[in-house]
């Protein structure tokens, strides 16, 4: 099927002079990828991350990697892609065994991944970032014009001359597509893709990677949460559960049908809840906001007792810099933040946190949590009254909430043994019982549905006592079942909905592509 | 689950200390010696009889406390440099008390040792201002605080406190017998109170980084101040006080040196003693009850090496050879344990970290967290 269409308009020969890496993308187009794995285990510490994995990819579809947090999906991809050695096993790709050690030599095999949070250099240009890794004999003049035609042909917009830190997240991810394409990747991976980029730049990518597997017969791992977005792009699914592979499925599937394998059973979909409102807890009075990324102008907001606001809106569009000045990580250029009629404004970190608030940041181990302490120094790090601490009590505490949340980790763990979606578990653990406020930076990030609701359960339950949530979230369905109100963050501009209950996730999408006027119709 | 790999585990403690002696073996080869000789010189240098092994244990114990006061700065992430200073500090604030103060050694000797402290301390505080407050970093300030240091001690020697005789720069006139710590015998020349203060700041060390609520917060600012400061840590504040304690423990070496090693101030009263401790403490990293043994073995070698001159006209620097290798190969296996044994780290180790390697702690870890 794949050479039907391709084989009548070759993908990028059309473009005048052929340039080398066309060509090398062409010849790599003629011969689908096929990658097998055998066997592949993988340990860390007691957990047993890959467990005898085998599995044949075959070059021209799209497969979907489905599995819980901690299923040991992101291990594997980890593997395949050189980030980390298996324990044993082997990959074979076409037939012969690749022994490939390192991110580098995966893509000379021609195995590639797209990080969730992209790794390209944030002083460089686009042009500069896209030029790293390129055989050095590339020129600038080379690079700008297979840069320019790549993009043209997926429909990218790269101005080469930006600023990687200037460039949305899904510009960040169009780049370092074109990137690995011309690097001659022919297997890609990608790691939650469309966490984080609008609607419109969300059509763009599944447009490409359509076209990728189909026209030119590569290969496309997608690990992801959301079900919808598997279910639109996806030939095949691999399910993992607990470092097994537990199925293998061609697609099309129901929603449904894909949670039994994931869980094997039914979860239910969260209803909205709507919460009783108490008195304003929180006032923010005609606040002025200048991080680095951006500025927000005279924003004003009461939050009520119970409230649950959420922030919408494309990475660094001011619902981060919102969020942090509310709690004094951000310099607050004008305004007050007022809580329960104390003015916080020129308050410090620690003291907004005795008054009541609380924050989580969205980068868990950069902001958050300390690797190299374990999940009981986590928990003793909390209480700040006393001077000696009371080992034994913390460490009752700590395994309290490791059964309370669920958490896959043992209370002398250190907190980066645990896979990701536990670290965030532990994360929500560490928060105070019952603040005013709560601001949460991605409080679901990276957890799977089952896991997200459950997050979402505790912290209803908080709310159900008064606190307050402010909370941003890549996941536009998120937003629309949790919120009371929300916010919609475009540039630093914003709109607020009163009744989120009218919000739907396409009427966000649009509105965080930063069409207000639209809406307001 | 239980681990397999005891063994591996085992043999990365070990096997540096055998392949450094190795090498170092083969140096002694080289230039036409038995190494087993020169093991032997050292041993006897260093224990032959009870004033050979004062000598070790004199040079152990300003070494223990410039490791102890380190040992907090390296659990706090800081790359403490200017040890040194605050131990030449600790001596001049105990040599103005011996030189100013007449009054019986029991009162005497504690206001001595408590002025050591304080000097220290505020040396430490400098460096610890510089940083957070001034954002210059600790082992830049520690090397200019270090020279100042000195040049204090030059000042006041040949100075204000220089002899009648006149300032020939190389010491102060011998301080009162009364302002001097006592020695135990004249078999075996060591300071008893200063036996007991490494006993006592050990144990509180230890239990102040394992028990309290400070030393938590010390490790946590130490591995990511960041998101210490996010979980409610004040972590300037731990910072500060970790150069501060570690210069006041430190300030109590310094006071050692001249009240005891020496009777009087002199030039570069620390004697490059808290060098030396740092590279103890990059064995021991943040094992308080580590530092006063590795600190023994070093202090030893060191101190018997002098002996290899006399009996096989070989240069003592030899001993610096093996400590350099000591040195070395430990952090090496250190980085390797972090690789081999993986775990920790491995499994997030391509999410963007603000330090490189959580599970080794070494220096390269200390300096990285800026």
């Amino acid at each position: 099927m794949c050479a039907s269409g391709a084989g009548l308009h070759p993908p990028l020969i059309i473009y005048g002079r052929v340039s080398s890496v066309s060509a090398y993308i062409f010849l790599r187009w003629v011969a689908n990828m096929e990658i097998e794995l055998q066997h592949i285990h993988k340990r860390f510490g007691r957990v047993h991350a890959n467990n005898d994995i085998s599995l044949k990819l075959h070059g021209g579809r799209i497969i979907g990697v489905l599995g819980e947090n901690g299923a040991g999906k992101s291990t594997l991809m980890k593997i395949l892609s050189g980030y980390q050695p298996a324990d044993s096993g082997s990959i074979l790709i076409d037939g012969q065994k690749a022994g490939y050690h390192g991110p580098q030599a995966a893509i000379a095999a021609g195995v590639g991944m797209l990080q969730q949070d992209p790794l390209d250099v944030p002083a460089f240009t686009v042009l500069e970032n896209f030029l790293y890794g390129q055989p050095a004999s590339m020129t600038r003049r080379a690079a700008r014009s297979d840069l320019a035609k790549i993009s043209h042909e997926f429909g990218f917009h790269l101005d080469p001359e930006t600023p990687a830190a200037r460039i949305s997240i899904g510009q960040r991810q169009q780049l370092e597509i074109v990137r690995l394409l011309t690097l001659g990747v022919r297997t890609l991976i990608l790691d939650e893709p469309t966490t984080g980029i609008s609607a419109q730049q969300k059509t763009i990518l599944f447009d490409a990677l359509q076209a990728l597997a189909r026209d030119q017969g590569m290969t496309v791992l997608l690990v992801s949460h959301k079900l919808e977005d598997v279910i639109a792009l996806c030939d095949e699914v691999v399910v993992l559960r607990a470092g097994c592979l537990v199925g293998e499925r061609a697609m099309p599937a129901t929603k449904a049908e894909l949670v039994r394998l994931m869980f094997g059973q039914d979860i239910a979909p969260q209803e909205r809840s709507a919460g009783s409102l108490g008195e304003i807890v929180l006032k923010l009075d005609s606040l002025t906001i200048q991080d680095r990324r951006v500025r927000v102008e005279t924003l004003s907001l009461d939050v009520r007792e119970g409230e649950v606001i959420g922030l919408a809106g494309l990475d660094g569009s001011g619902q981060e810099a919102l969020m942090r000045a509310c709690v004094g990580l951000t310099p607050v250029v004008g305004g007050n933040v007022v809580l329960k009629d104390r003015d916080l404004t020129r308050r410090s970190y620690r003291e907004r946190m005795r008054a009541g608030l609380a924050f989580s940041a969205a980068g868990r181990l950069e902001e958050g949590l300390v690797a190299g302490l374990t999940l009981t120094e986590h928990m003793a790090l909390m209480d700040s009254e006393r001077t000696m601490i009371d080992w034994p009590g913390v460490r009752d505490i700590t395994r309290r909430q490791i059964e309370r949340y669920n958490v896959r980790g043992r209370a002398e763990d250190r907190i980066e043994m645990l896979s990701g979606g536990n670290q965030q578990r532990w994360l929500m653990a560490l928060l105070p019982e019952q603040p005013r406020v709560m601001i949460l930076e991605q409080p679901t990030r990276g957890l799977d549905v089952d896991s997200a609701r459950w997050v979402w359960q505790l912290l209803l339950d908080r709310r159900a006592h008064g606190t307050a949530i402010i909370f941003n979230s890549p996941d536009l369905d998120e937003i629309v079942t949790y919120s009371d109100r929300i916010i919609v963050f475009f540039a630093g501009r914003f709109h607020l909905i009163e009744d989120a209950s009218t919000a739907t996730v396409e009427v966000l999408g649009h509105l965080i592509g930063g069409n207000f006027e639209e809406a307001a119709r | 689950m239980t681990d397999n790999r005891t063994p591996l585990r085992i043999l990365l403690l070990i096997a540096p200390i055998v392949l450094s002696l190795a090498i170092t073996a083969i140096l002694v080869l080289a230039v036409g010696k038995n190494p087993l000789e020169v093991m032997t010189a050292i041993w006897e240098g260093a224990f032959r009889n009870s004033n050979a092994v004062a000598g070790v244990v004199n040079f152990w114990i300003p070494l223990t406390f410039a490791c102890l006061g380190l040992v907090i700065t390296f659990t706090a992430g800081l790359w403490n440099i200017g040890v040194e200073g605050q131990m030449m500090l600790g001596a001049v604030f105990a040599s103005w008390a011996a030189r100013t103060l007449t009054l019986p050694s029991p009162v005497l000797l504690p206001l001595e040792i408590v002025l050591a402290m304080l000097g220290g301390a505020f040396w430490g505080f400098l460096v610890g201002f510089l940083r957070v407050r001034l954002g210059v970093n600790e082992i830049f300030g520690g090397v200019a605080l270090n020279a100042l240091a000195n040049v204090l001690v030059i000042y006041l020697i040949s100075g204000p406190w220089q002899p009648p005789e006149g300032g020939s720069a190389q010491s102060t006139p011998p301080f009162p017998a009364e302002s001097l710590l006592p020695e135990i015998s004249s078999e075996f020349p060591v300071s008893l109170l200063a036996l007991f203060l490494i006993v006592i700041i050990v144990a509180a060390v230890f239990l102040a980084l394992r028990g309290t609520r400070w030393g938590l917060n010390l490790k946590a600012t130490g591995k990511n101040p960041r998101s210490a400061l996010l979980l409610g840590v004040p972590t300037t504040q731990s910072a500060l006080s970790a150069f501060v304690i570690c210069g006041a423990i430190a300030g109590i070496g310094g006071a050692y040196r001249v009240l005891f090693t020496f009777d009087s101030l002199r030039p570069l009263p620390s004697g490059g003693i808290g060098f030396l401790a740092l590279l103890v403490v990059l064995v021991v990293a943040n094992r308080a009850l580590l530092a006063p043994i590795v600190g023994f073995v070093f202090a030893a070698i060191l101190a018997g090496s002098t002996r290899l001159r006399v009996v096989l006209q070989l240069d003592q620097s030899l001993a610096e050879v093996l400590q350099g290798f000591v040195v070395l190969l430990v952090l090496m296996a250190n980085g390797l344990r972090g690789r081999i044994l993986g775990g920790p780290g491995a499994e997030s180790s391509i999410q963007p970290e603000p330090q490189a390697q959580p599970t080794v702690t070494t220096a390269a870890e200390a300096t990285t967290h800026e």
